[in-house]
């Protein structure tokens, strides 16, 4: 069986990202790049599977500028065995990547897709979801554990009222959660390896897929900043703030 | 506490400017370290530093390594066994090895930036890594193929570790008084017997072997240094097969006490206590010393790369606190309310002396890092032996001043803190306690000066120093052309500096057949002038290059920036130090020797 992990890269989540003085956006000159660390435990969970002997080849994808390639390449040097690039100077909305991903899967026609859940940038949860849609597949989403048994996954599932066990028909879609794996270091000779690992580039044309945006950003601003507090005399008055002011009782 | 990150942005630049990655990679020998691979070979290794030796590094101070009388065993702190086998199966220990050893034939310009982040994180951890790599390369140097296969290829791996057997209770220093005794026997191997110490990681619990390399005497050898052999000598006999013999007649009998570096044992070795150890010659008789003299250079310049390495720590450490404890009214502006400490015209100087000299001295480090790959991989012989000739003039130039200055730098961190510093909770005193060693271990700076005025310059006739002179005043010329007000502000400084080497060598040259107690009685002062000129120069060229990109419109200027207003307070505050040290090198040696030995 095939895996194809779809990777994004995003702003590292050590840095403090700024919004640009013209509100257009989050300003990402210069600023580290990484692994979306939800991608990571998926590349993760596909290389576990196939040193399992569940899975016999592991794809990496990513759809994006032509610097995705480094995410890639460290998508292979964790373990995946080649990668595919969509390489595109558009911004890219999840429905977009979403289809992209599609033309990808009937393509190489993997048995499973392992995405991470969200990305950290945009927090937008759903390219999974609309994946799944798109190819008709069953989807388990937020995993927090994955066994394959031919052609079935059983995935627990986090979900607001705690685990959720549910089976499903391969193929089909899982995203991660955060306490499905904890991700390996590179070694560093895989490091160098994954160099020399194929890595196909593709265009959004050659794929048919249109990947002009449909929503429009109108404008970024940074959270309001916190306010300083103020001392209240009793706790009568602390219920009528409460109440009346912040109204939440 | 704070967390370490490495100075990823500032490695790269200079990759790109004192140490050039793109023309290394141009070289058949380093083809695999190109840009792309080697940020992500920085990537990961800065990673695991953070995230694994950086947490680890100051309850392994407190708990520290512990010697079990009982079975003469060693338990290093909790953590760092398994921080050992996540390092070994990250493949650390292979990146500067040979290919054809199954290393990855990384350049010493990128392994220095790994090995310092070791260093950064973690010195107590560091120093495994580095006292391997010292033995592997005796073994590649000199070594049969057996011992080669037998043992390098294990260490390249990290299953086995190794150490370096030097010092004696009466040899330190002066290693022509070793004694341990090697008596040949008729199936060519030798029994050991002796006692050596300071043995770094001598003895611990992250490998079922360990690999000893040992000076010591065969029973015909000439008096001093002439007659000392090296050997290696398993804790455990390997079987022909690779498998583990019986456990050889060696034996940790106890680990020091020591003012730093406590999660790192340092062992006394007993060898021969029943009946001998079996030892395996490296190389020739006699000619020990002569390899390791080779390698020592190595393991100067891996020393020289701590206290780089505890320079950064020490920065970073005191600058988190600078910017959170507050305390007292900015002088500029009496009537508002108390601030950060750090923007306390003083606090500013002693972090900029830190940060300053972290970088000098690093910048220092990957030129002579960078001297020594193409010493070893260009095409052109008389650039290998050019390269080499200033490879060799660097090392105890950077051993003896990155050491040096590291010692105020992680002073100047314990005074950032105030009375916090000097409260073991808060982290800043273990590096200034970390640090004290590095000045001493490979060769004290005493002995780096004397390598320096002696073998490095008045032994060649000051050859490769004026040489250095030439490419100094060279690049100073260009610098010249700049019109910023920071630069042509260190250029002027520069001048001066090197004015100053000159001054120095020629006094050197001069003197070292009539008057040789002056040469050697300023001979400490000269290492710092040359650290401080030599280190100015490369961090000027790290300068301009700052200078060119902001000119050209890079999106990241406040970095490029904080580059040039580094250079401008080195340039002010440092080099004039320097030259005042030609003053005493010059003109020193007179008070430094007047007085009566049995007046003190």
């Amino acid at each position: 069986m095939k895996i194809l992990v779809p990777v994004k890269r995003v702003v590292d989540y050590n840095v403090k990202v700024r919004v640009k003085p013209d509100n257009s956006g989050v300003d990402i000159a210069n600023v580290k790049m990484s692994m979306n660390p939800f991608c990571e435990i998926a590349i993760e969970e596909a290389v576990r599977l196939r040193e399992k002997g569940a899975a016999t080849e592991v794809v990496a994808v990513s759809a994006g500028v032509l610097q995705c390639q480094e995410t890639l390449r460290n998508a292979m040097a964790i373990g995946a065995d080649r990668a595919i690039l969509i390489e595109t100077d558009v911004e890219l909305q999840p429905l977009a990547v979403a289809k992209l991903l599609k033309a990808i899967v009937d393509k190489e026609q993997p048995g499973l897709v392992i995405l991470g859940k969200q990305a950290i940038d945009d927090d937008a949860n759903q390219t999974g979801q609309m994946l799944a849609a798109l190819l008709g597949w069953g989807q388990a989403t937020f995993a927090s554990k994955v066994e394959v048994n031919g052609n079935t996954a059983t995935v627990t599932r986090e979900v607001d009222g705690g685990l959720e066990t549910i089976s499903l028909k391969l193929p089909a879609i899982i995203t991660t959660d955060l306490r499905l794996n904890e991700p390996r270091y590179a070694t560093l000779p895989n490091i160098m390896k994954a160099k020399k690992k194929q890595l196909d580039n593709v265009k959004p044309a050659e794929l048919g897929v249109d990947v002009t945006p449909r929503l429009t950003t109108l404008k970024v601003e940074e959270p309001p900043k916190r306010q300083g507090g103020v001392k209240v005399a009793d706790v009568a008055a602390l219920i009528d703030k409460l109440k009346n002011e912040a109204k939440v009782i | 506490m704070s967390t370490y990150q490495a100075p990823l942005k500032e490695m790269h630049l200079l990759l790109e400017t004192v140490a050039p990655l793109a023309e290394l990679c141009e070289l058949a020998h380093f083809a695999d370290a190109t840009p792309d691979t080697v940020a992500a070979i920085l990537e990961e290794s800065a990673k695991f530093a953070s995230e694994v030796l950086d947490p680890l590094n100051w309850p392994g101070d407190q708990e520290g390594a512990q010697h079990n009388a009982a079975d003469n065993s060693v338990t290093t702190p909790k953590g760092f066994k398994s921080a050992y086998l996540g390092y070994r199966d990250m493949g650390g220990t292979g990146l500067p090895m040979p290919a054809d050893m199954g290393g990855m034939g990384m350049p010493r310009s990128v392994v220095s930036l790994t090995d310092e982040m070791l260093h950064s994180s973690n010195m107590g951890f560091g120093l495994m890594p580095m006292l391997t790599q010292g033995a592997i390369e005796a073994i590649l140097l000199a070594g049969s193929d057996t011992l080669k296969a037998t043992y390098a290829q294990k260490m390249v791996e990290g299953i086995w570790t190794g150490t370096m057997n030097l010092t004696e209770p009466q040899a330190g220093s002066d290693l022509s008084l070793v004694k341990t005794r090697a008596e040949p026997q008729p199936d060519g191997t030798y029994k050991v017997f002796g006692t050596k110490i300071y043995i770094t990681y001598g003895e611990h619990d992250w490998a079922e072997n360990i690999v000893h390399l040992v000076l010591a005497r065969l029973p015909d050898a000439p008096p001093g240094v002439k007659g000392i052999s090296l050997l290696v000598v398993p804790k455990f006999l390997v079987n022909n097969d690779g498998s583990l013999g019986a456990r050889n007649d060696v034996k940790c009998i106890s680990i020091e006490h020591k003012l730093g570096i406590h999660a790192s044992p340092t062992a006394v070795m007993q060898y021969g206590d029943a009946g001998g150890a079996t030892g395996y010659i490296v190389g020739e008789p006699n000619r020990g010393l002569e390899y390791m003299f080779i390698m020592m250079n190595l393991a100067r310049f891996g020393v020289g790369l701590q206290g780089v390495g505890i320079g950064e720590r020490a920065y970073q450490h005191a600058v988190v606190y600078a910017r959170e404890r507050v305390q007292s009214r900015d002088v500029g502006a009496p009537r508002e309310p108390s601030v950060p400490i750090i923007r306390h015209p003083d606090v500013r100087r002693m972090l900029m002396r830190m940060r300053a000299q972290t970088e000098a001295a690093r910048a220092l480090a990957m030129a002579t890092a960078f001297a020594l790959d193409l010493s070893e991989a260009h095409p052109d012989a008389a650039e290998r032996a050019r390269n080499h000739a200033f490879y060799e003039l660097m090392v105890p130039i950077h051993k003896g001043w990155s050491t040096e200055m590291s010692q105020e730098v992680a002073y100047l961190g314990i005074q950032v803190h105030g009375g916090m510093g000097f409260v073991e909770e808060t982290g800043a005193a273990q590096y200034y306690r970390d640090a004290r060693i590095t000045t001493i271990y490979e060769g004290t700076t005493a002995i780096q000066a004397n390598d320096l005025v002696g073998r490095k310059m008045a032994r060649e006739g000051g050859v490769t120093a004026k040489a250095l002179i030439v490419s100094m005043r060279e690049f100073a010329a260009e610098l010249a052309k700049s019109q910023h007000p920071h630069l042509k502000a260190t250029h002027a400084r520069l001048i001066a500096g090197i004015d100053a080497v000159e001054r120095t060598v020629e006094f050197n040259l001069g003197n070292f057949n009539s008057n040789v107690r002056a040469c050697f009685a300023g001979s400490v002062p000269m290492v710092k002038l040359f650290g401080i000129v030599c280190g100015g120069w490369q961090l000027a060229r790290v300068a301009l290059e700052a200078e060119k990109r902001i000119t050209a419109g890079h999106a990241d200027a406040a970095f490029y920036e904080a580059k040039l207003a580094t250079m401008r307070f080195f340039a002010d505050t440092m080099i004039p130090e320097a030259i005042a040290a030609a003053d005493t090198i010059v003109n020193g040696a007179e008070g430094t020797l007047a007085m009566a030995e049995s007046a003190f």
